[in-house]
């Protein structure tokens, strides 16, 4: 009874102070991409210690707590009360079945505990369905958005959450598609097995399904609402999105629920396809209960995360914002036939794989990973040619010469 | 929208070339200029430590100052030019009966409210002997807005401080 209570505060605890200090490195990233320097004064408070601005996120919180939390008068009270519950404790959830890291040995812990199994970092570790509960709770996330749109009713608000309950819906696809190939390959949906099966093989999904990576790839992106898919806030164009009625701690709600978002698809992209906590030559594969192996594992993980989410910074200041047409056709016309291909290359893979590797004297994964890269290339190839993201929705008049025969009034 | 109004200039999307098409060069370029300046060497200046440069110190617009002649005596005629382009009605100038044989007239006060000077220069533009010219100096603040109303003297007094560094 107390394991699973001590995981959740460490982990809630935990989740907090790195949403806290990502902002942090949003905003030092973002002044550096900039020529900046970003926030470097705030340190221990009351003295003249600036310890390079690591005190800005408790300076941050103060502010948003202490901040007028203003209510209008025109909104649904209930749903506008509810929205950013649900889209936090959606994004909090959903960490219940992530595994950070290998399992604590029981031999590590005095007799007198009757500790006789080793504890695995894991809130739930008995989950079998990890994946589909990660994908249920992620999508209670559109409720938080569309919920704050509607309760807040202003017309912005509502399209903010239009707009941002669209995107999330059909990213949720392409989301599913890129699981689908690892479960497939898997043959578990839960998240240490899939990591175990990696590491088992040394084979990173993302090199044996790349076309699955990508899809993977740009629906987190998407799902995690950051730029260049960032249409729900687009803070240059809409007044705010949907949490334009919002101030104060439920404003402060949606915000770290969107780090959690972000985090959450980092720890995804590196789980499922970036081989999670294994690294060739420094933590192999079985249990291993060496306390070296334990912690690399651990230090390994949190590096291939923290690499992934300074990816996802940087990119938010690479790349343009998509327009809305052109993310509804990268999302449906791009990212879901990417997927499908992806799926119907690993089943083909998985049914007839033993044969075809057999007389090109190739092993298993290099065959794999040698027709997943000829999809992916033939996939985005064809992708090229015919360019959907270019493609004008608007309607043609009658009279103009490039009018593709639809009939007009 | 009518599809079919005849006033409306219907234009097509171009076609992107191969590169934007295919997204990947373009995910690249763009990667490669925000790495690129993330390593940059920084611009900011550290305000309290720090002080900005003007790159032309003769060309800022800061603070006014009122110009010296060779004899020390303000160089101001008292023509009423500057007070006349200023946008802002910031200048007001009593003038009188000069006591030099150089001149008819001469600036018996000579104030500036820098609170609702707007910076703008045109009264450095309009004056016909260099008299009124604006500095480098920006970081001027008081404690009272009587405060912020510069007379002659203080006028006089800037060009005495930043004469060294920006002469006329």
């Amino acid at each position: 009874m107390l394991e699973p209570l001590l995981k959740i505060v460490v982990l809630i605890a935990g989740l907090m102070t790195a949403a806290a200090y990502l902002v942090l490195v949003e905003r030092w990233i973002a002044a550096w991409v900039q020529d900046r320097l970003g926030p470097n004064r705030v340190g221990i408070p009351l003295t003249k210690i600036r310890l390079f601005g690591l005190g800005q996120p408790v300076a941050d919180g103060v502010k948003f707590l202490f901040k007028s939390e203003l209510t209008p008068g025109h909104v649904d009270k209930a749903l506008y009360f509810l929205a950013p519950a649900a889209i936090f404790i959606a994004a909090s959830a959903a960490f219940a079945v992530v595994p950070f890291g290998g399992a604590i040995p029981a031999s590590w812990f005095p007799v007198s505990w009757g500790i006789t199994e080793p504890i695995p970092l894991i809130v739930a570790p008995a989950l079998d369905v990890g994946m589909i509960y990660i994908v249920a709770v992620g999508s209670v996330a559109v409720y938080g958005v569309v919920l704050g749109g509607w309760a807040s009713n202003n017309k912005y608000s509502l399209f903010g959450a239009l707009r941002s309950g669209a995107q999330l819906i059909s990213y949720e696809l392409p989301l599913g598609l890129g699981i689908l190939g690892v479960v497939l390959a898997t043959g578990s949906l839960r998240l240490d097995t899939i990591v175990a099966h990696q590491a088992q093989s040394g084979a990173w999904n993302a090199w044996t399904q790349p076309l699955g990576f990508a899809v993977f790839c740009v629906a987190a992106f998407a799902e995690a609402a950051r730029l260049p898919f960032d249409l729900p806030e687009a803070e240059q164009e809409l007044v705010g999105g949907y949490h334009t009625e919002y101030s104060g701690i439920k404003l402060m709600m949606y915000l770290v629920a969107e780090f959690l978002h972000m985090i959450l698809a980092a720890f995804l992209i590196v789980i499922l396809f970036l081989g999670g906590w294994h690294l060739w030559g420094l933590t192999g594969p079985g249990n291993a209960a060496a306390w070296p192996v334990f912690l690399l594992r651990i230090v390994v993980l949190l590096a291939k995360v923290m690499g992934v989410i300074l990816f996802f910074m940087l990119a938010r200041w690479s790349w343009a914002r998509f327009r809305y047409d052109q993310l509804m056709v990268i999302g449906w016309k791009v990212m879901i036939p990417w997927g499908m291909v992806n799926l119907v290359v690993v089943a083909v893979w998985l049914e007839y794989g033993n044969n075809m590797a057999a007389p090109w004297n190739l092993s298993g994964n290099q065959c794999m990973a040698l027709i997943g890269w000829m999809a992916l290339l033939v996939s985005w190839l064809v992708t090229v040619w015919f360019d959907p993201t270019s493609d004008d929705n608007r309607p043609l008049r009658a009279d103009s010469s490039t009018a593709r025969g639809i009939p007009q009034p | 929208m009518k599809t079919d109004d005849q006033n409306v200039n219907w234009v097509k999307e171009p076609r992107l070339g191969p590169a934007g098409r295919s997204y990947l060069l373009l995910f690249l370029q763009g990667l490669t200029t925000t790495l690129r300046h993330l390593f940059r060497r920084k611009k900011t200046v550290q305000s309290p430590e720090g002080r900005h440069e003007s790159p032309d110190p003769l060309i800022y617009r800061g603070v006014h100052r009122l110009n010296r002649d060779d004899q020390g005596r303000v160089k101001c005629v008292a023509c009423f030019l500057c007070a006349t382009a200023c946008p802002a009605y910031c200048i007001d100038i009593v003038a009188a009966e000069s006591p030099w044989p150089d001149r008819e007239k001469y600036a018996q006060s000579f104030t500036i409210d820098e609170l609702r000077c707007i910076f703008c220069g045109m009264c450095e533009e309009a004056c016909p002997v260099n008299a009124i010219e604006l500095t480098s100096l920006y970081d001027l603040s008081g404690k009272s807005r009587e405060e912020m109303i510069f007379d002659q003297e203080k006028l006089l007094s800037v060009f005495d401080q930043t004469n060294a560094t920006e002469p006329m």
